[in-house]
């Protein structure tokens, strides 16, 4: 039954971000409540690594496939789509290879510096 | 057939399930990054919708319950997260000013191009999020008012461009320290990009999968600020 304590914990941490994703008035999902908390009650070894571990592993492998229904959605959004097709392939690209250099840049940057500084 | 499909629990995930299968044995016979499973999936089910008529919401009344699991695989991803933090500990200031800036870059883009193109407020925090993994970035849209299916689009696409194109930007811009490829592939492409760090190198992979949550992080903030600006 340790699948089953396992999932308990996610969903009662998953119920608690709903609670605050209701209580708090910014525009933050229950998710990523959740997330925090349970990287929070981690962090603090309120909940350890194991009582969570193996139905963490299932649900991360399956989340791919939760998109499905609502990457399908796309087709009674088409009218809404079409006036912004070309904005939003410009707008794909550019900043996706302007968000990689970026950070790819200022990481290296700060690597090199704190390398250097050390070695002094 | 509208009738039965409205009522079964199973059609949609089933149908769901099997198409994604199929679009992992594609990926892996030809391992392109254009061959995403997510998007063969959706494209191919929504031509088969399309053809045989059958409404969005038949499909979805029951393909729905896939879904119901996201908000705690979601929480979950705290997990690795949590595992790689030692890993975050040990390169602190480089791991946070390089995701931050590629946040920045994110937002500020996104706001300017907007702009240029003259998106309205939906069309525009409908993207907002396009670069941050699609369990946070679907939320996120939903929460500022965005085009939900749009986003979740747009994020497997962005994902495809980094996974395409990391190599020769790396090239050009003569990127070449392992934590550095790493991080600038998660921020900027989520999961995909990591699965293409994952292939480059371990540290690579571990700095991508710490990137995915803590650019996710980032953005949920860093949205929420920049969701007033148009």
């Amino acid at each position: 039954m340790k699948i089953l304590r396992q999932f308990l914990i996610i969903l009662l941490i998953s119920l608690l971000g709903e609670i605050l994703s209701w209580l708090l008035p910014f525009p933050v999902p229950a998710s990523v409540y959740g997330l925090v908390l349970m990287m929070a009650a981690l962090m603090t070894g309120a909940i350890l690594i194991p009582q969570v571990k193996e139905a963490a592993v299932i649900l991360i492998e399956l989340m791919p496939v939760m998109f499905i229904p609502a990457a399908v959605g796309l087709m009674t959004v088409w009218e809404k789509l079409r006036p912004m097709v070309v904005p939003v392939i410009v707008i794909t690209f550019v900043t996706t290879l302007l968000v990689m250099g970026a950070t790819g840049l200022v990481t290296q940057k700060v690597i090199e510096k704190t390398e250097k500084g050390s070695e002094n | 057939m509208q009738d039965f499909i409205e009522q079964s629990l199973f059609f949609g995930p089933v149908i769901s399930l099997a198409l994604y299968e199929v679009g992992l044995l594609i990926k892996r016979r030809y391992k392109l990054a254009i061959l995403n499973p997510l998007l063969i999936t959706a494209i191919v089910l929504i031509a088969f919708l399309a053809v045989s008529g059958v409404e969005y919401d038949s499909y979805n009344a029951s393909a729905k319950y896939i879904s119901y699991f996201l908000t705690p695989a979601t929480v979950a991803l705290a997990v690795p997260l949590y595992e790689q933090f030692k890993l975050l500990k040990d390169n602190l200031a480089a791991v946070l000013c390089g995701i931050l800036a590629g946040v920045l870059t994110s937002l500020v883009s996104i706001l300017l191009l907007s702009k240029l193109f003259g998106l309205t407020h939906e069309q525009y925090v409908t993207l907002l999020p396009k670069s941050i993994t699609t369990a946070i970035g679907m939320g996120v849209s939903e929460e500022m008012g965005g085009i939900t299916a749009i986003t979740v689009a747009v994020i497997c696409v962005t994902g495809m461009i980094g996974d395409m194109t990391s190599e020769w930007l790396f090239k050009i811009l003569r990127i070449r320290h392992p934590v550095a490829k790493g991080l600038a592939l998660g921020t900027a492409s989520h999961a995909m990009g990591t699965a293409k760090a994952m292939e480059m190198g371990e540290v690579e992979g571990a700095m991508g999968s710490l990137a995915i949550v803590t650019a996710g992080l980032l953005t949920v903030i860093g949205a929420s600020f920049f969701a007033q600006f148009l």
